[in-house]
């Protein structure tokens, strides 16, 4: 069944409606309605803060695009509201095999254990990403503005506000603002205007992209899947990709080689017999096919002044590794609780820089795990396919050559450990990881440590009075909400008689074996990126 | 083979694939067999490296 496109209602913004109707300047505008600056909207809007979301289209994203959403960003999407939708939808998958020729080479298995909300994960169209954010969005009508078909043309930075000129159904008008959130994707045209240089490595190589409809599954085993190969007999020399997608749909990556011709290869002359070659007589009609090259790049410094760039604008990635989405929502995750930190006084602008400093981090490993896996996948030289094929053919055996086959390194939480903002701790979970999930005897971790500064004490360890919400697990305590630990899981992963500080986007700040009131505040205070000693007004 | 402590896999292989990167095919093996005297002798022991040997020359 395929994805039946609706047209988002355009309204006329307030800025034509007549004089009075328009706000003289707002919060944050948001230039782009991807995944990106749909999940910014609603995360700032989870923290109080109002936007005026732009966007030139009026339709979700077209085509095949982003299918492989992984565990962290489904953990964000549950403190936004749309996890367990996705999940629900989605078809839910952590193996990947990996043949070559028509050999199984081995298999990997990105979440061996239980005990965790979330899946490593899981395939959605980016349609229905798109649609079930807009739809989210659309529930916080006092603090999300979403004005489909308003282009920004121009913008200036005044310093304390931008000026944005904007290209609506019913004509320009200009709005100003107090941050500008550049969500407009990898061509960004604010970057472009600013002249920002965007570099990095292009891969020679095209894919092949096909989303096929298929009612009888091509798997062999029970549950999903993701298959790759190197060099199947079905595509000789290349390397080809197979994951299922909802409603009967499947993705199919072929690598071209680089002489070929892109024009000649997305036909369905060429591209049919090859995908009989792959699932056999199983009747199957084309979605969509395209023809894709990859490349690697990112700015140097993602915030500059009050505009601020936030996903594909700011860094794109080859897609094996499913890195350039995932990646943007951590993007979002850790930019929106300092943005909104900063809007209502409670931070000073510098705890932007830390949006910079540890989402700069987090894109050069995609970055650098993108690029290595496509590097694997391309090699340049017969010297490189040598060692290629011959890391293929010792992996059947030998456990150590399976390292190195590199199909791509799929997206995994970003740790900030050692960055400004963090606490050196006590305890196993270092400082700067994104939570581990455990049931809980009420719901899920994670759902308790996203969205605010949260202190945590896991087992026997007495929770100090702080300026930030507290909650024991597995302890008794008066002065704040105690949970049970039912499956032990959580005093498990989280170590016995230690507390944790979580900042709203759910990394660990801190943590302590005995923890004072006086050190939590200081790790507390760090974390917000204000100086250690309390001044006389705060 | 038995695994010993884990090696970063992928910076190993792109490491070795910028050794090996704008040499000729000439240059690439005599690069190889350099790094295989080398490695020889940073393992040296000559019954792990008759089994290396052996593993390496299974087909
Ligand atoms: C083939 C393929 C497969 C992929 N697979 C995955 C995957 O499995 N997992 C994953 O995580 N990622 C994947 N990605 C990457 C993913 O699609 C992107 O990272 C993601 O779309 C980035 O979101 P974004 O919101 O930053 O940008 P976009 O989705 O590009 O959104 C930008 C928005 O800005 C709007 N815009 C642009 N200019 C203006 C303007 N002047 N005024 C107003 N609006 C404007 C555009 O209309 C658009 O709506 C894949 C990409 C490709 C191409």
């Amino acid at each position: 069944m395929r994805y039946d496109y609706h047209q988002f209602e355009t309204r006329t913004p307030p800025e034509l409606g007549g004089p009075g109707q328009a706000q003289d300047c707002y919060d944050v505008a948001i230039i782009g309605a991807g995944p990106v600056g749909l999940a910014a909207a609603i995360d700032l809007a989870s923290h109080g803060i109002a936007s005026v979301v732009l966007d030139d289209n009026n339709v979700v994203s077209v085509g095949s695009r982003a299918i492989c959403w992984s565990k962290r960003t489904l953990e964000i999407f549950d403190r936004l509201g749309v996890g367990q939708r996705m999940l629900d939808k989605g078809v839910t998958w952590k193996v990947g095999r990996l043949f070559h020729g028509d050999d199984a080479v081995y298999s990997f298995d990105l979440l061996p254990e239980d005990g965790h909300k979330y899946p490593a994960f899981i395939n959605l169209q980016q349609y229905y990403v798109e649609q079930y954010l807009v739809e989210r969005a659309q529930q916080f009508p006092d603090l999300i503005d979403l004005r489909f078909r308003n282009k920004v043309a121009d913008h200036t930075d005044h310093g304390e506000h931008v000026t944005l000129k904007v290209q609506a159904d019913d004509g320009a008008y200009q709005l100003d603002t107090k941050y500008v959130l550049a969500c407009d994707g990898a061509g960004s045209p604010t970057r472009r205007r600013m002249g920002l240089s965007f570099e990095g490595q292009t891969f020679e190589e095209h894919f092949l992209i096909i989303d096929v409809e298929m009612p009888e599954s091509p798997f062999e085993t029970e549950t999903p899947e993701r298959w790759f190969w190197f060099e199947p007999s079905f595509h000789p020399g290349q390397s080809a990709l197979l994951h299922k997608q909802p409603d009967d749909i499947y993705r199919i990556d072929l690598q071209l080689g680089p002489g070929a011709d892109p024009k000649v290869e997305a036909t369905e002359e060429k591209v049919v017999p090859r995908l009989k070659a792959i699932v056999g007589d199983k009747p199957f009609t084309i979605d969509w096919m395209s023809v894709y090259k990859f490349r690697c790049a990112k700015l140097d410094r993602f915030v500059h002044g009050r505009v601020i760039f936030v996903g594909d604008s700011a860094h794109v990635v080859s897609p094996f590794g499913a890195r350039g989405g995932n990646g943007g929502i951590q993007d979002v995750d850790n930019l929106c609780w300092k943005l909104a930190s900063v809007l209502s006084g409670k931070a000073s602008s510098t705890l932007l820089e830390s949006y910079d400093a540890e989402r700069l981090h987090g894109a050069n490993e995609n970055i650098l795990n993108s690029s290595r896996a496509t590097n694997f996948m391309t090699p340049k030289s017969p010297i490189e396919a040598l060692f290629r094929n011959e890391v293929l053919r010792l992996a059947r055996q030998d456990a150590f050559a399976r390292r190195l086959i590199n199909s791509g390194r799929l997206s995994v939480p970003c740790v900030l450990e050692g960055m400004a903002l963090q606490t050196p701790g006590a305890g196993p979970v270092t400082s700067g990881t994104a939570a581990v999930d455990a049931p809980l005897a009420d719901g899920w971790l994670l759902e308790k440590v996203q969205g605010q500064f949260t202190l945590i004490g896991f087992g026997d360890v007495a929770l100090p009075v702080v300026d930030c919400a507290r909650l024991g697990i597995a302890q008794q305590h008066s002065d704040y909400t105690c949970i049970e630990d039912p499956t032990g899981l959580a005093l498990q992963r989280y170590g016995e008689g230690i507390a944790y500080l979580f900042r709203p986007d759910g990394h660990v700040a801190a943590s302590f074996s005995h923890p004072s009131t006086e050190m939590v505040t200081r790790a507390l205070r760090r974390a917000q990126g204000l100086s250690p000693e309390k001044e006389a007004a705060a | 083979m038995t695994e010993k402590q884990p090696l970063d896999g992928d910076a190993f292989y792109n490491a070795l694939m910028e050794a090996h990167s704008g040499l000729s095919e000439a240059e690439s093996h005599a690069l190889n067999a350099r790094l295989v005297l080398l490695l020889a002798n940073e393992v040296g022991n000559l019954d792990v490296l008759t089994q290396i040997l052996s593993c390496a020359g299974q087909d």
